[in-house]
């Protein structure tokens, strides 16, 4: 899972059917500083995550499948949390 | 997901049993600023109805195959939804992790 922040949102009305019901966001993943930053990408919404916030996402298909409870589902990255600290040493 | 936009068609003769009746479409991805970026790649069309210079999303690995009617095919890249409108707030720019305690 990466930590990432929320910075858009896309609207999409033709879509495969196991993406209806989720919110899609853009999310820019977050890095250490002096670390090059890894390109943003698009993650589908199981919970209420608002631009600006900082989530949790995950990038892997069998977990999307379990969250969204659809056998099949073409889906690899999801926000399944939303952070409210970190601590790094 | 990605977001790409399409910018052709590619035909293909002669290819795995499995892709028979499968569009490819030749894509290039985007940035946040909409902008293309990489190399164009061949994804195959998994909602049937995106044309030619739709921005749409697709998604990679295995999930890809999972998009068209044979799931057990050799495909890494597929379109998975047309895109109506992208919104990105530009005024987010902060994007690093600072080491201890940092509340969101």
């Amino acid at each position: 899972m990466v930590i990432a922040k929320v910075i858009g949102t896309v609207v999409s009305t033709t879509k495969h059917p196991a993406y209806t019901g989720y919110k899609l966001q853009v999310v820019q993943p977050l890095h250490l500083t002096g670390q090059s930053p890894d390109p943003s990408f698009l993650a589908l919404d199981s919970l209420q995550a608002g631009v600006g916030d900082t989530v949790l996402v995950m990038r892997e298909g069998n977990s999307a499948r379990q969250i969204t409870k659809i056998k099949d589902a073409p889906i690899i990255s999801m926000i399944v949390g939303i952070l409210d600290a970190v601590e790094i040493t | 997901m990605l977001l790409g936009k399409i910018v052709g068609t590619a035909i293909a003769t002669i290819k795995t049993p499995g892709l028979k009746g499968v569009k490819l479409l030749v894509v290039e991805l985007l940035d946040n600023n909409l902008a293309p970026f990489g190399n164009r790649q061949i994804a195959a069309d998994g909602v049937q109805q995106a044309g030619l210079n739709d921005i749409v999303f697709l998604v990679r690995a295995r999930e890809a195959a999972l998009t068209l009617a044979e799931t057990f095919v050799p495909v890494d890249l597929a379109v998975v939804g047309v895109v109506d409108k992208v919104d990105i707030d530009k005024s987010i720019q902060d994007f690093e992790l600072s080491t201890g305690y940092s509340r969101y």
